[in-house]
């Protein structure tokens, strides 16, 4: 179909003015990979909070401190890595906004929205070694696209 | 490209016009001021149009339940028109769409200000 690059990397300061840049990309590598619109804006608003979540909870806003991103298009699918320098966390620990409790809470709602929006949400912690969001988006198997 | 906002006084009510962005940093901030310097002036009740509001986040989506909840306790209520496709089901998703009351109608909107209060 095309001979784009299946692999786009950025490296991005950690600074809320990047995050254009990334939504754009992601919108850019989904449209190549055969997402529809809909779909392409679901990828951009995970990889938005993905990247605030990093910048902001990751780096805290340490602007010597960056984000790495990187998209890989696979026949089935597309996979993105989002890297920070921070020290990790355990998604399971994040409390559920739906819960009548939270329902009013002014933040927490960032991860829900990846979960929804992507077919799957993994965090990789290591001490030290900051931490490393996957976010995989299955392609509709018919698809048209010549492999 | 970040999130603009023009206020009219339609009845009694400050309708806000948005547009742009309402994410973390600017937008958000923006909307956070708004909501204190009407409340500061008296002004409690507050009809935001959502209509040319381009991209909104979970920050943005959080900046619009704290102006619920803080015009709410000063006795004053905040009320959604005009909502996009994807603000509409952003808030379907978050089980916010209950909680607020939205508009599609300008008219209604303002009217229903008045009513609810007595
Ligand atoms: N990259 C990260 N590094 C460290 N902690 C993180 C990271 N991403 C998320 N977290 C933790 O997970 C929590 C939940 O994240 P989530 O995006 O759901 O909500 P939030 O960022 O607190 O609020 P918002 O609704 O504005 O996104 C955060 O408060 C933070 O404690
Ligand atoms: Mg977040």
């Amino acid at each position: 179909m095309n001979t784009e690059a299946s692999v786009v990397e950025l490296v991005l300061e950690s600074d809320l003015k990047n995050v254009e840049v990334a939504e754009e990309v992601a919108r850019r590598v989904s449209g190549t990979a055969g997402f529809d619109e809909e779909d392409q804006h679901r990828i951009d608003m995970a990889v938005h909070e993905t990247l605030i979540n990093a910048i902001w909870h990751g780096n805290k806003n340490d602007p010597s401190k960056s984000v790495w991103l990187r998209f890989e298009i696979f026949r089935d699918r597309l996979e993105i890595r989002v890297r920070d320098q921070g020290s990790g966390y355990d998604p399971k620990g994040v409390p559920d906004p739906l819960k009548d409790e939270n329902l009013l809470n002014s933040s927490g709602r960032g991860i829900f929205l990846i979960r929804t929006f992507m077919d799957e949400y993994r965090v990789e912690s290591q001490a030290g070694k900051g931490t490393e969001v996957i976010l995989v988006k299955r392609l509709n198997p018919n698809h048209s696209s010549d492999q | 490209m970040s999130m603009k906002a023009t206020l009219r006084q339609v009845d009694g009510i400050t309708v806000v016009d948005m547009s742009g962005r309402i994410t973390l940093g600017e937008g958000c901030t923006q909307l956070r001021e708004l909501v204190r310097d009407q409340l500061g002036k008296g002004s409690k009740h507050l009809l935001l149009n959502l209509a040319d509001v381009t991209y909104i986040d979970s920050s943005g989506i959080g900046e619009l339940v704290s102006g619920f909840t803080t015009v709410s306790n000063q006795g004053g209520k905040l009320k959604l028109l005009n909502l996009t496709k994807k603000v509409h089901d952003l808030l379907q998703i978050t089980k916010l769409y209950t909680v607020f009351d939205v508009y599609d109608d300008e008219a209604k909107a303002v009217g229903s200000f008045g009513k609810a209060e007595t």
